[in-house]
């Protein structure tokens, strides 16, 4: 069963929304749900969301500069006396600059800390490959216990938001810049562990993760025009990755695209054919960053230029439907 | 316990640290034997905590940054009651809870784990911050770093941030000791002036002789009663304090003592240095 998205998903004027958005809208709720949750900043508040939250509860957000490496040193220390530390910056910057700390003193030491990774993928646009976090999910996901998040817009990342701080342990989310359709609704069902398929099919699965996921929307929806029918799995939790849900997708479809805004090496497509190459192998090919770094450009550009857009996606399937 | 049964006491720990070294087979020498005084003073004549209950809310928390010198927590640990004595004899080797690093899930008694240098500062703000700031809890925190490892940019995000937010629950002791793997801390990098360092960045800041356990509690004690900001306590000490062919030395950094020189280290820690006979002779 294919789950409720927004009923004019594919019309020109679907409202669009920052996927950080939903984190700042998400931090409120638990502002409010839970006294034990508080905002830890490296001098991005404003630009990460989490600006609502120090406003409403100054005395639970900390503002610790420019310095990533304490900002996780700090969460973990917070996170052992009891506290859900949400620890916010680019995702280039943190996970990127702060890996080793999250390592240890987060991830072996198991605390409880929650890290917010925003501005990632190429969609950053103008700034540049410096500020393009395309490794992001490979560095997380790597690490024991790390439970991994990719919401695909506004609203389900203000679920996750909310989801991660109900469970224990390290989640890393990540948050795109752009303003990007919102697509799903309240309604749509959410889980860490889960994936939802938007669409079903029978000729081809698309699992993707971020925007992506509405691209593969897009794609399936002019496949559909040839008599292509793709289904579209919604990827948000790559760890821990729904495999039961992946599987029966493909023993249906028989061949998978995998479409993230990432490496190829190391992302999504790769946790995807980790599990299929285990238990189900089958034809796939990988919509991603191709081995690259990025460059400045204006996002849609940026997704077009190395091929994370929808066409990408429509012509990865037609490729994979050639080697069944 | 006074000072005389202090200084018994550091004298016991050092010992057991050369047997750990000598039956692991690998570890730390030099960092350990240096900091034995002040883990001493610390655990017997500073802090508060129950061995019983590791987790007692009301504990001084204790973290160590540099956690390659944990064969002197490990021992200390134990003289606290925190897990068997026999333990020791477990480190660094398969299924032991004495990791060749710190881990705290396994350790009774630690707060952080630790090796990759320049972590613990920030770890022990994060601590200080919830209960000076957000919990209002009367505990302290105590962070043992090394010298070496005030090479880490971390550490100076985190001296940042404790001056800034004036944490006067925290406690730092540096282990002084001048050497780190490559040499000499002043010809590897050069640290100095570290108290001016410090100071510029909020920190009150104490010197001691890191062999002398009087003035090490009353340092500790003093940082108690400022109330302005957090306090560095720099310990003077030698590298490998107490066994006289590795005082000083660098190489001893990450070394054991192999039996024989473990003998003799033993020898010359029983016999206070050959002031007294050892009944073992
Ligand atoms: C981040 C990091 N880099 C490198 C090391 C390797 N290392 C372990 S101890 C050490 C020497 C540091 O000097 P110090 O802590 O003063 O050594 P000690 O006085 O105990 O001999 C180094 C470089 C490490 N543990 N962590
Ligand atoms: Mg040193």
């Amino acid at each position: 069963m294919s789950v409720k998205l927004a009923d004019n998903l594919f019309s020109s004027d679907i409202k669009q929304a920052p996927i950080r958005n939903g984190y700042g809208d998400g931090l409120l709720i638990l502002g409010k749900e839970n006294p034990n949750v508080v905002v830890l900043c490296c001098d991005l508040t404003e630009s990460t969301r989490s600006l609502d939250f120090a406003k409403a509860y100054p005395d639970r957000f900390v503002e610790v500069g420019v310095a990533e490496q304490n900002l996780a040193g700090l969460g973990a220390g917070m996170a052992h006396e009891g506290k859900i530390p949400f620890i916010t910056s680019y995702a280039v910057f943190s996970p990127g600059r702060n890996w080793d700390q999250i390592r240890v003193a987060i991830c072996y030491s198991g605390n409880n800390v929650k890290i917010i990774g925003s501005h990632a993928g190429i969609s950053v646009g103008p700034d540049g490959a410096t500020h393009q976090a395309l490794e992001d999910i490979a560095i997380t996901r790597v690490l024991p216990r790390m439970t991994v998040l990719v919401p695909c817009d506004a609203i389900e990342a203000r679920k996750a938001t909310v989801a991660a701080a109900k469970i224990q342990g390290p989640v890393y989310i990540r948050l795109a810049r752009e303003k990007t359709p919102q697509f799903t609704t309240d309604e749509t069902p959410f889980e860490i562990g889960k994936a939802f398929v938007y669409r079903e099919g029978k000729d081809c699965t698309v699992a993707a993760a971020g925007p992506q996921v509405y691209y593969a929307l897009q794609a399936a929806n002019e496949l559909a025009k040839e008599g292509i029918e793709c289904e579209v799995l919604n990827m948000v939790s790559v760890k821990p990755m729904d495999e039961r849900t992946l599987i029966e997708s493909v023993k249906k479809t028989g061949a998978i695209v995998s479409a993230e805004e990432h490496q190829i090496t190391g992302g999504v497509g790769s946790a995807i054919a980790e599990v299929l190459s285990r238990n189900f192998p089958v034809p796939q090919e990988f919509v991603g960053m191709p081995d690259s770094f990025g460059e400045s450009g204006e996002p849609n550009e940026l997704i077009a230029k190395w091929g994370m857009d929808g066409k990408a996606i429509f012509n990865a399937v037609k490729k994979v439907l050639k080697r069944k | 316990m006074d000072i005389r049964e202090l200084e018994q006491k550091a004298n016991e720990i050092r010992q057991d640290i050369v047997k750990m070294l000598v039956t692991a087979k690998s570890g730390h020498s030099a960092g350990p034997l240096g900091m034995t005084d002040v883990f001493t003073a610390l655990y017997f004549g500073v802090m508060q905590y129950d061995p019983q209950n590791p987790a007692w809310p009301q504990r001084d928390r204790f973290v160590l940054s540099c956690g390659h010198i944990c064969p002197v927590w490990y021992a200390t640990l134990a003289h606290a009651g925190f897990f068997p004595h026999h333990e020791l004899a477990t480190l660094r080797k398969l299924g032991t809870r004495l990791h060749g690093h710190p881990h705290n899930e396994v350790l009774p008694g630690a707060e952080n784990s630790s090796g990759p240098l320049g972590q613990g500062l920030s770890q022990a703000a994060g601590m200080a911050y919830v209960g000076l700031k957000m919990d209002h809890k009367p505990w302290r925190v105590y962070c043992v770093m090394s010298d070496g490892e005030q090479e880490e940019g971390q550490i100076w995000e985190a001296a940042m941030f404790a001056g800034k937010n004036n944490l006067r629950n925290l406690t730092a002791l540096m282990d002084r000791n001048n050497i780190q793997i490559d040499g000499y801390t002043e010809e590897v990098m050069p640290l100095e002036p570290l108290r001016a360092k410090y100071e510029a960045f909020g920190w009150t800041v104490l010197e001691v002789d890191g062999h002398n356990i009087r003035e090490i509690i009353d340092a500790c004690n003093k940082a108690k009663a400022i109330a302005e900001n957090p306090t560095l306590i720099i310990c003077h000490t030698i590298p490998g304090k107490g066994v006289d062919f590795m005082e000083y030395d660098y190489k001893w950094h990450g070394i054991p003592p192999d039996g024989k020189q473990g003998h003799e280290a033993l020898k010359e820690l029983r016999t206070l240095g050959g002031k007294i006979r050892s009944e073992h002779e």
